[in-house]
C-alpha cells in the first residue's frame, strides 16, 4: 500500500468518488429532512389531549396504533433488511421503483422511526407551564405547539438530527445491496476493476470523513444561530 | 351595586378521592380588588385555577357576566381571554423574547393587527417598567421582570379580571417590592383583581376585600380590617397568628 497507488487511484477515477459521495450526501440530507418531518407529524400525533368519548378520539387512537407499528417495525429490523423488502418486494409486485428514490423512502422511513420517539421525548421535556400560560391567553392546542412548544422543541431535538444525519451518511452504505450508486457502492466497482482494494477503499475513509466532520460542524453552527446572542440590546429611552 | 363579573355557585373540585374545593361560593365585582389568603394546601390556588379551567371543576357553575361558562356549549378559549393569568413560575414563553412574549396571544388570539398588538405591548411594557427589554430573552432576565413581563403579557389581552396566582412566592425577597409595585399601581388603576397571596402587608393595603380560605372552603371574608385585624372565626386566628410569628 503506497501513496503513490492511492494519487494514481484518485487520479483515474476522482468523477466517480466525487459522484459517489454526492449520492450518499444526497440520499442522507433528503432522508435525514423526511425523517424529520415524519418524527414530527408522529410527535404531535402522539400528544394531541384526548377529550372524552367521541368517534374523533377513536379515530385518533386507530390512527396512533398504526404509527406505533410503523415506528416499531422500522426501529425492530436492519435497515438493509428494509431495503431488500421494499425495493425487491415492491418489484415482485411489478412496481419498479427507482433505486434511488427507494434508498431515500427506506432510509426517511427509518430516520423517521427513530425521529419520531426524539420528537415526543421533546415535546414531553417542555414545562408544563409553557402550555398553562398559552392556555390561559386563549391558545388552542394547535396554537400552542406551533407557536410556543415546537420551536422549543425544534431546539432540543437539533443535536440528535444532527446525529441522525451523521449516521445516515454512513449508514446509507448499506443501500449497496440495491445497487444505489453511493459513495461505497461506487467505491466496490473502482476496485473490482482495479483489484486495489485497500487503496480504493483508504480514499472512501476520508471522504466519508470528511462528509461527517463538516455536517456536526456546520450543525453546531446552526444551533449556535437558534441560541442566539448571549447579550441582548437595552433599547435607550427616547426624550420626548 | 357594581356588575358582578365572576360569580361563583357551589363550585367543588376533587382529585380522586381528595376533596380540594367544598361547596365554594363566592363573587368578584368589576373594580374590586380581592385578595385570597390561607395556608397551603387550603386551596386558594386550586380555585384561582378552577375560575380560568386550568382545572376542570367537578361540580357547581362559574358564571361570567350572567353565563354559566362550564356549559358544554360554552367557548372556553374565548372566555379565557378576558382573564390575564399571571402564574408563580412566570412561564414566559421560552423561545420569544420580551416583546413577542407579549404580542403573540394579541396577534393570534385575537387577531389583531401587528402594529397594533406590537404598540398595546409596549404600553404594557412602560407601565411594568420593561420597556427597556423588549429585545431580551427570558433566560436573561431575573425573576423579578420575568414576573413583570408576565404581567404585562397578560394585561397586553385587556382581560376584565387579572389573576395572580402568588405572584412573589418564587422570588428573591429583594424581588418582590418591584412586583408587588406594579400590582399596587394597577389596583389604583381600577383593574379587577384576584390574588392569590401570603404577603398579609400587601393583601391589607390594597384589597377591597379579603377572602380567608381553609381545607377547601371559605372561612370568613369581609375588608382587610375585618378579615386580618379582627378575624371572628377561630381558624382566621389561629392563621394570622401562624404567620405574624414567622
Amino acid at each position: 500500500m503506497s501513496l503513490d497507488i492511492i494519487l494514481s487511484i484518485l487520479k483515474e477515477n476522482w468523477p466517480s468518488y466525487l459522484r459517489g459521495a454526492y449520492m450518499t450526501l444526497l440520499i442522507a440530507v433528503f432522508s435525514t429532512i423526511i425523517g424529520a418531518l415524519i418524527g414530527l407529524f408522529i410527535g404531535v400525533m402522539h400528544t394531541i389531549p384526548l377529550r372524552k368519548k367521541s368517534i374523533k378520539s377513536v379515530i385518533l387512537k386507530i390512527f396512533n396504533f398504526i404509527l406505533t407499528v410503523y415506528v416499531e417495525i422500522f426501529r425492530g429490523t436492519p435497515m438493509i433488511v428494509q431495503a431488500m423488502v421494499v425495493y425487491y418486494g415492491l418489484y415482485a409486485y411489478g412496481i419498479e421503483m427507482d433505486r434511488f428514490v427507494a434508498a431515500i423512502v427506506v432510509v426517511g422511513l427509518n430516520t423517521g422511526a427513530y425521529m419520531a420517539e426524539y420528537v415526543r421525548g421533546g415535546i414531553e421535556s417542555i414545562d408544563k407551564g409553557q402550555y398553562e400560560a398559552a392556555s390561559a391567553i386563549g391558545m388552542g392546542h394547535f396554537q400552542t405547539m406551533i407557536h410556543v412548544v415546537l420551536p422549543q422543541v425544534f431546539r432540543n431535538i437539533l443535536p440528535a438530527t444532527g446525529n441522525q444525519l451523521i449516521m445516515n451518511i454512513k449508514d446509507s452504505a448499506v443501500l449497496s445491496v440495491i445497487s444505489v450508486t453511493e459513495l461505497f457502492f461506487t467505491t466496490k466497482s473502482i476496485a473490482g476493476a482495479n483489484f486495489r482494494f485497500a487503496e480504493s477503499f483508504i480514499i472512501t475513509v476520508v471522504i466519508y470523513l470528511i462528509m461527517t466532520f463538516v455536517a456536526s460542524r456546520l450543525l453546531r453552527i446552526v444551533e449556535k444561530r437558534m441560541d442566539g446572542q448571549d447579550a441582548y440590546q437595552v433599547q435607550v429611552k427616547r426624550e420626548e | 351595586m357594581m356588575e358582578k363579573v365572576i360569580d361563583i355557585k357551589h363550585l367543588n373540585k376533587s382529585f380522586g378521592s381528595h376533596e380540594v374545593l367544598k361547596d365554594v361560593n363566592f363573587t368578584v365585582k368589576k373594580g374590586e380588588v380581592v385578595c385570597l389568603i390561607g395556608s397551603s394546601g387550603s386551596g386558594k390556588s386550586t380555585l384561582l385555577r378552577c375560575i380560568n379551567l386550568l382545572e376542570t371543576p367537578s361540580g357547581g357553575e362559574i358564571i361570567y357576566k350572567g353565563e354559566n361558562i362550564l356549559d358544554d356549549k360554552h367557548d372556553i378559549k374565548q372566555y379565557r381571554t378576558h382573564l390575564g393569568m399571571v402564574f408563580q413560575q412566570f412561564n414566559l414563553f421560552n423561545n420569544h423574547n420580551v416583546l413577542k412574549n407579549c404580542v403573540v396571544g394579541q396577534q393570534k388570539v385575537l387577531k389583531r393587527s401587528k402594529e397594533e398588538a406590537k404598540s398595546n405591548a409596549l404600553k404594557y411594557l412602560q407601565i411594568v417598567g420593561m420597556d427597556q427589554y423588549v429585545n431580551a430573552k427570558p433566560r436573561q432576565l431575573s425573576g423579578g421582570q420575568k414576573q413583570r413581563v408576565a404581567i404585562a403579557r397578560a394585561l397586553a389581552m385587556d382581560p376584565e379580571v387579572m389573576l395572580f396566582d402568588e405572584p412573589t412566592s418564587a422570588l428573591d425577597p429583594e424581588m418582590v417590592g418591584e412586583v408587588l409595585k406594579v400590582m399596587r399601581q394597577l389596583a389604583d388603576e381600577g383593574h379587577t383583581m384576584l390574588i392569590v397571596t401570603h404577603e398579609m402587608e400587601f393583601a391589607r393595603e390594597v384589597s377591597d376585600r379579603v377572602v380567608f380560605m381553609d381545607k377547601g372552603v371559605i372561612v370568613e371574608e369581609g375588608s382587610p380590617d375585618q378579615v386580618l385585624v379582627n378575624p371572628t372565626q377561630e381558624r382566621t386566628k389561629e392563621f394570622l397568628k401562624r404567620t405574624i410569628k414567622q
